[in-house]
């Protein structure tokens, strides 16, 4: 049994103090875009926010989430769905492919920039090399986080045929 | 008796089938319009309404379009969606076709049906040959082909090819086909020529007149409408979706958590249980005896199957499944293949390639006299290149949710091919395949591994010996030991040069041929003398084709080797290649352009040095230069510059981001990818020892596009991947005089 507040809401979940994080917010609490990839703490496919820090959901007991915050993917966008910065850059940077560690490059982003309006390259890399992208988007993921930072410019829709 | 025209000749000889048995009409029980690309006789396209339509307010549907009232165009798509953008891009081109209103159009998966075989990918599996045949033949090979992949249950997805087989053949005539017929009913309706009715943006428009509709009012009386058979498609001036970089529609879902993947299928009104399973740790083994004493008390575990050869635990999480079956003791049988590590796998290869020798084994491809040429070249040199086991770790691990009950069977699964897989069911539990039904949302990945079913079919053998629903999710290690492989291969290879360094003799020997034939054969290169040869030895493990198949080994041999050719010669890499491209203007096209973007004929930064190489695959040419420093003794990657021509490029953002991701995949298996035996089994589990490369690893990638047009256009997802390892060995060898001969480089360096 755990009670904490889940992307601003509380709620109790009656399972095992022992469960990791990831599978109580997906099977119990109904929210499955945390993504299970390796269950050992090295894609960060599962990455949650636990008291604002992120952490590897899969590799957190749910009993270290009581009385804390927890924010997910779901959580992430505002109470109207309007999208954050990193997610409005992840759209206009084309970055998902298969979309699977997604959420969880998106939790990783989100609090490097709360706490690094700026980031550097070595930064990005710093807060992002826990987070493993097999489709290969590296590249647009760098480029969103500095879009989203305002570093650089988001790419424009091209209107005409190009090549 | 009249003479039949050729087509009719042929088209009797396969049955009732003509021109009009592919693109039929038929009207829905609300009164809406089918008409569909690929419907046979005896496989009535008002059959798939009920499948494809969400309620009455569609008006016009064919097997591939719906048009709504509110004027939404629906694309209904037969290939599945793993990261690759097809859903989008058939979309793309089909609206474009139609005329439609981007903003206005949506996607959805075409149901797991024998009506959505895409015949067109079957005939390039099946017979590539085929899909330039003369026009008259048409018919009789899209029906042959149709027919021959409702047998083969070939709605598959894979090869590069959903864009160049059915989105060319198929998705663009459903909507060209879809828009002559609305322009037919409102000429009707406005009692004016259609050729004065124009289309654009989901809007009828006859301009003398003043009359004006969206699609929607029309999509009823098309149904009325007799069918062009071969609508008139657009010339590329006239697109105005395609070639356009339109954003993925299925981005906003992969943002905020919603996009659902196999994984996190929750059928409705199903309270599911989940399964935690253990494979046999050498492949062809099975459970001799189990101990389960310490599972059967843990909490939440309901059941512990011994299912011959592999074990399940199901319980009320998938955690405390995997917990019990972690404690599970299972005695395995003895296996009887030879190979119990790396060495005796590469000992069996060998064993094949000596006894192939100079010139036995199976000929892939031969030209002029090459073991005359290379006895008598003023250079000679030769060596032996080794490639390792892979696996694919798609992000997603393999899981399939199944419910057997009442003699129905229902699987929600992440698959590239849903009919095959709801055939590896059918004979599994013993079901029709008509009372089987494959529920297939987003792929997590698949990269080739997904167009195996054994997984479905595990899932559906538990879920009938439990009688509940469950959810078989396969941990990580599962995943990287038990599954199925990129094959390891070996190569030897010997090159004959002349007194100015031409190369003019070549031969391979090798002991992996899969797919695509032609992948072990340089034949972009003007070499006189030529012999590939195939010396088939067994392998340890199971095969799976993995991303670019066979290029993916491949490309390291040939273009490395080629290299080795140009080192030999004393010559640069680039202008080497160049200096074979003779009859190529293509391939040196794409190599004169990577070497302008890179800079590859300025000296490279201090520290630094640049390794190409170019693989056609998939009917793409990409040229990739890579840049490495090796200053500190190990190869860190700087820069990748890539170039490709499709012939056409569809969408080239979308396009660009399939090979920026082909070549970190490329790259990552090149510096880390490998799987090591240790008594028959894989010793590598998870990402910890088979490592993936990371945003602290990968180079900056930039990729520029060539549309050389009036050629088949190529594939997207596959071809950045061939020429990645490659370039990077050569980077290398340019760096440190190093040449790399086998896989993976990082172990290299330590």
């Amino acid at each position: 049994m755990a009670s904490f507040i889940l992307n601003g809401e509380p709620i109790t979940i009656d399972v095992d103090p022992a469960m990791p994080l990831l599978w109580a917010v997906r099977e119990k609490a109904g929210l499955p875009g945390t993504k299970f990839g390796c269950g050992i703490a090295q894609c960060g496919a599962c990455t949650v926010h636990l008291d604002g820090q992120p952490v590897r959901s899969c590799s957190t007991a749910i009993a270290q989430a009581e009385g804390r915050e927890v924010t997910t993917i779901e959580g992430v966008a505002g109470p109207d769905g309007e999208l954050s910065k990193i997610q409005q850059a992840w759209v206009s940077e084309q970055v998902p492919q298969c979309g699977y560690c997604q959420s969880g490059q998106i939790m990783s982003a989100t609090a490097l920039l709360r706490d690094n309006p700026a980031p550097t390259d070595a930064d990005i890399d710093a807060a992002m090399s826990g987070n493993i992208c097999r489709c290969g988007t590296y590249t647009r993921i760098r480029r969103a986080i500095k879009v989203a930072a305002g570093i650089e410019q988001p790419r424009a829709e091209q209107a005409g045929e190009e090549a | 008796m009249n003479d039949m025209s050729p087509e009719e000749k042929k088209t009797s000889k396969l049955g009732k089938w003509s021109r009009r048995g592919f693109i039929g009409a038929g009207v829905l029980a609300g009164g809406g319009l089918l008409i569909g690309i690929g419907v046979r006789p005896g496989n009535p396209i008002g059959a798939l309404g009920p499948k494809v339509a969400a309620g009455a307010g569609e008006q016009l549907v064919n097997s591939w379009v719906k048009i709504d009232t509110d004027n939404i165009v629906t694309a209904i798509v037969p290939h599945c969606e793993m990261g690759q953008g097809a859903h989008s891009v058939l979309a793309q081109m089909l609206a474009d076709e139609l005329d439609a209103a981007w903003d206005n159009v949506r996607v959805m998966q075409a149901p797991a049906d024998g009506s959505y075989v895409v015949s067109d990918t079957a005939r390039m599996f099946a017979a590539p040959f085929t899909l330039n045949a003369a026009d008259w033949l048409e018919p009789t090979w899209d029906g042959l082909f149709t027919k021959l992949g409702q047998s083969m249950d070939l709605l598959i997805t894979g090869g590069s090819s959903s864009i160049r087989t059915t989105g060319q053949h198929q998705m663009r005539i459903a909507g060209a086909a879809a828009r002559q017929m609305l322009v037919g009913a409102a000429a009707d309706a406005w009692g004016v020529p259609a050729a004065e009715i124009a289309t654009r943006d989901s809007m009828l428009v006859h301009e003398a007149s003043g009359n004006s509709a969206p699609y929607s009012e029309f999509a009823s009386a098309a149904a009325e409408q007799s069918m062009d058979h071969t609508p008139t498609l657009k010339t590329r001036d006239q697109y105005r979706l395609m070639g356009r970089s339109k954003a993925r529609t299925d981005i906003p879902a992969k943002i905020n958590g919603t996009a659902e993947f196999g994984i996190d299928a929750v059928p409705d009104g199903l309270e599911l249980s989940y399964a935690a399973v253990v494979r046999p740790p050498v492949p062809g083994t099975s459970v001799i005896s189990m101990d389960a004493s310490r599972a059967e008390g843990m909490s939440g575990v309901l059941q512990i199957l011994n299912m011959g050869n592999f074990v399940a635990v199901v319980a009320d999480s998938y955690w405390q499944a995997q917990q019990a079956i972690n404690t599970v003791g299972i005695e395995w049988s003895q296996s009887e293949s030879p190979v119990k590590t790396m060495d005796d796998q590469f000992a069996v290869f060998s064993s094949a390639l000596d006894a192939a020798g100079d010139t036995g084994g199976d000929q892939a491809a031969a030209r002029g006299d090459a073991p005359g040429a290379l006895a008598n070249a003023a250079t000679s040199i030769d060596a032996e290149y080794r490639a390792p086991y892979l696996a694919h770790a798609p992000m997603e691990p393999l899981n399939c949710t199944a419910h057997v009950a009442d003699g129905k069977c229902d699987i929600w699964t992440s698959t590239q091919v849903p009919l095959m897989a709801r055939s590896e069911v059918a004979s599994t539990v013993g079901i029709g395949a008509d009372d089987i039904t494959i529920h297939h949302p987003y792929l997590g990945g698949a990269f080739g591994r997904r167009l195996g079913s054994e997984y479905v079919a595990m899932a559906a053998r538990v879920a009938q010996a439990t009688g509940y629903p469950i959810k078989m999710i396969w941990s990580r290690e599962e995943d990287t030991q038990k599954a199925l492989y990129r094959c390891a291969d070996m190569s030897r290879m010997r090159a004959g040069l002349d007194e100015s360094g031409a190369l003019i003799a070549y031969d391979s020997v090798f002991t992996q041929r899969h797919d695509p034939a032609e992948a072990c054969v340089p034949a972009m290169y003007d070499i006189a003398n030529t012999s590939v040869r195939v010396a088939e030895a067994e392998l340890h493990l199971p095969f799976q084709a993995w991303r670019s198949v066979d290029h993916s080994q491949q490309g390291f041999f040939i273009e490395s080797f080629i290299d080795e050719a140009a080192a030999a010669a004393g010559a640069d890499p680039l202008e080497y290649r160049l200096s074979m491209l003779t009859n190529a203007p293509r391939h040196t096209a794409v190599l004169e352009k990577v070497a302008e973007i890179s800079n590859w004929r300025e000296p490279s930064a201090e520290g630094t040095a640049k390794g190409v190489a170019i693989v056609e695959s998939f009917g793409t040419i990409v040229a990739e230069v890579i840049e490495v420093d090796m200053t500190s003794g190990k190869p860190k990657m700087t820069n990748c510059w890539a170039v490709c021509d499709a012939g056409y490029v569809m969408n080239p953002d979308g396009f660009r981001n399939q090979i920026e991701g082909g070549i970190v995949f490329g790259l990552t298996a090149a510096m880390y990818g490998e799987l090591e035996l240790e008594d028959g089994a894989i010793v590598q589990s998870n990402f910890h020892d088979y490592r993936m490369l990371r945003m602290n690893e990968v180079p900056n990638i930039e990729v520029a596009l060539i549309n050389s047009g009036d050629v088949p256009v190529g594939g997207a997802g596959e071809p950045g991947l061939p020429p990645a390892a490659p370039a990077l060995a050569n980077a290398i060898f340019a760096a440190s005089g190093t040449r790399l001969r086998e896989l993976p480089i990082a172990k290299q360096f330590v």
